[in-house]
């Protein structure tokens, strides 16, 4: 392999792993503070795709209010999917909060299957479709828009995390959700914004990464998967973990598909993600078995 | 005296379910209905070992697909592309996905909950990309056609009518060992894990054991079904193992009452003939199921089924009362 060719898989890793690295985000927002992984994640980056395709394509908003509006729609079904399907399930079981956002997600996949039909499509780009030249590589200015918007993204919820009174009280309910209550933080509230933030991320995700890669209503679980190795790589801890953990994943992904050999081939460039998953899970099932025990 | 009652009334309800499974496939009774009333069947023997897993182990499978799904290849890809015998391939089979499922139980049940889920989602896709990639073996996406019928003997099941009764038979014989599982030591061991593994342990059930045995038993199930399938279609594609599949195969288990071996048939009989409904009015199935997933198991945890029968039983008891006091 050339170096010309490396840069390119990378930056190709790089992209994907963005995407990747956007969904992880919302996978470790909503563990930390509730502990439920949300199988429903893959679905608001499916809609947030599919509504900005609709919104600028068919309806003929403007492109930035069309993706403004898609990302605040996900947002909204991450919040009603929280105060519907997850906040009346009160005490239940991890067996079962994991079948009701299982029903979550395939409810959501069968209505965007009724609205949208199984066509891919293809939102406009944000900015052209002409290729930059890098370092004797191509970048699509998509691939741009998608690294700079996960770095953008991370960095703003990084800040908010830090520095504003909800993002502290956020992190205070993920550590503790029993002291925090008692020092007057509402881990539903807390819990709302959660779900919230992490559809909003998810949605943002599938706004920006729809116009490379084209999406359809089935993209959700294969990219919910893709997010939740992200995030597994990053132990779940902190969006930064997520972050790492996705570029890390989509680079992997990248060159293993380059490498061209034997199993590592574009045919099975999903189940490479599925057997790094598979190793983590295995590799840190110990620790995983204590958290589970002290949460 | 009570227990003396509900026994006469299990009797003659399991009489009268009998009869109809008999009838069923006769043309002057249910007989355009023979196709669907197979298919139940076959997808029961799936739900059973999904409910001994999930009911009453407490541990989820999110790839039981999988298992079903090499039970079905094995079988086709065996019988069709080498002209083993199609029982002989279906016993191979049945003994490749259970070792399978024995050997990769052990590193994954370190994993509980959360992750484990995820685990077992992963591990089915992985089986469904190879199901599709094998080219050479499955055919690929379009997989593979012309997988012959079963026969004893002389006497070839070559008619649904036929099949029927061979797939009914498998399902009752399973439905019965499982019962007796269910009602043994080992069944109680199952219990004690799901209510608390640290007690469960402490009284000396060795957990990861009987959790690995039942995932292998569970996987046996899954293929003998699997290998029924395609004997009965002589078709099999990936398609009918992907991720939406084994989420079908929880829906039938939730709606079964997890822990209710017989509620299998009533949670795979409710799915299939929903979506023989639906397919009429359209694809609205998935939609619905997504819907049944959330409603059952945040009203009712431990599955409609056994809902319902809390029900009846209490409306009987009012009855009764009502019977006795004036």
């Amino acid at each position: 392999m050339s170096t010309d060719q490396f840069v390119q898989y990378l930056i190709s890793g790089l992209t994907q792993g963005s995407i990747y690295a956007l969904i992880g985000l919302g996978f470790t927002i909503i563990y930390a503070v509730t502990r439920i992984i949300n199988f429903a994640q893959g679905e608001f980056v499916m809609l947030g795709g599919m509504l900005s395709f609709t919104l600028a394509s068919s309806v003929g908003i403007p492109l930035i209010p069309a993706i403004i509006l898609a990302v605040l729609i996900a947002a909204a079904v991450g919040a009603i999917m929280y105060v519907l399907a997850i906040r009346t399930a009160r005490g239940a079981s991890v067996v079962s909060l994991i079948i009701i956002t299982i029903g979550a997600a395939i409810f959501l996949r069968g209505v965007a299957g009724q609205i949208w039909g199984v066509n891919f499509v293809r939102p406009p780009f944000f900015s052209g479709d002409k290729s930059i030249s890098f370092l004797g590589a191509y970048i699509h200015p998509q691939a741009l828009w998608i690294i700079g918007t996960m770095v953008v993204v991370t960095i703003i919820l990084h800040l908010f995390l830090s520095y504003t009174m909800v993002g502290k009280a956020l992190k205070a309910c993920a550590i503790n959700p029993v002291a925090s209550s008692l020092v007057g933080i509402n881990p539903k509230t807390m819990a709302l914004i959660a779900f919230v933030l992490a559809a909003a991320v998810g949605g943002i995700g599938g706004v920006v990464m729809a116009p490379l890669i084209m999406t359809s209503y089935t993209v959700g679980v294969m990219l919910g998967l893709k997010g939740f190795v992200a995030a597994a790589i990053g132990g779940f801890k902190s969006p930064i973990a997520a972050v790492v953990g996705g570029i890390l994943l989509g680079v992997v992904e990248s060159l293993a598909v380059a490498a061209d050999w034997g199993p590592f081939s574009s045919a099975y460039k999903d189940a490479i993600a599925l057997v790094v998953l598979l190793l983590i899970l295995l590799i840190r099932s110990g620790r995983l078995a204590e958290e589970e025990m002290t949460s | 005296m009570l227990t003396k009652v509900k026994s006469k009334w299990n009797y003659l309800v399991i009489a009268a379910l009998l009869v109809l499974l008999l009838l069923i496939p006769f043309e002057w009774f249910l007989g355009q209905y023979t196709h669907l009333a197979i298919f139940i069947g076959i997808y029961t023997i799936v739900t059973v070992g999904l409910c001994l897993l999930m009911g009453y182990t407490g541990q989820v499978s999110l790839g039981q697909a999988a298992f079903f799904g090499m039970g079905a290849y094995v079988s086709a890809i065996l019988s069709k592309t080498y002209g083993v015998n199609p029982w002989l391939a279906m016993f191979i089979a049945a003994v490749m996905t259970g070792a399978f499922a024995y050997f990769i139980g052990y590193p994954i049940f370190r994993l509980k909950g959360n992750y484990l889920a995820m685990a077992t989602l992963g591990l089915g896709l992985i089986m469904w990309i190879l199901f599709r990639q094998l080219v050479q073996y499955t055919g690929g996406p379009d997989g593979m056609v012309g997988i012959p019928y079963l026969s004893i003997g002389g006497f070839v099941f070559d008619t649904s009518f036929k099949r029927y009764f061979l797939i009914w038979f498998f399902c009752l014989v399973i439905l019965l060992i499982s019962q007796n599982i269910v009602r043994s030591r080992t069944g109680r061991a199952l219990r004690a894990i799901h209510g608390s593994e640290a007690a469960a342990e402490s009284l000396g059930i060795n957990v990861d054991q009987f959790k690995v045995k039942i995932l292998a038993l569970s996987a046996v199930y899954a293929s003998l079904a699997g290998s029924l399938y395609v004997h009965h279609l002589r078709f099999v594609s990936p398609q009918s193992f992907d991720f939406l599949a084994s989420v079908k195969l929880v829906v039938m288990a939730v709606i079964g009452g997890l822990a209710s071996v017989w509620g299998a048939i009533f949670g795979s009989g409710t799915t299939h003939v929903l979506s023989e409904v639906l397919r009429k009015a359209g694809e609205w199935d998935i939609i619905i199921y997504g819907l049944i997933l959330m409603l059952i198991m945040i009203f009712m945890p431990g599955g409609l089924f056994v809902k319902l029968k809390e029900i009846f039983e209490r409306l009987r008891l009012r009855y009764r009362q009502r019977g006795v006091e004036p």
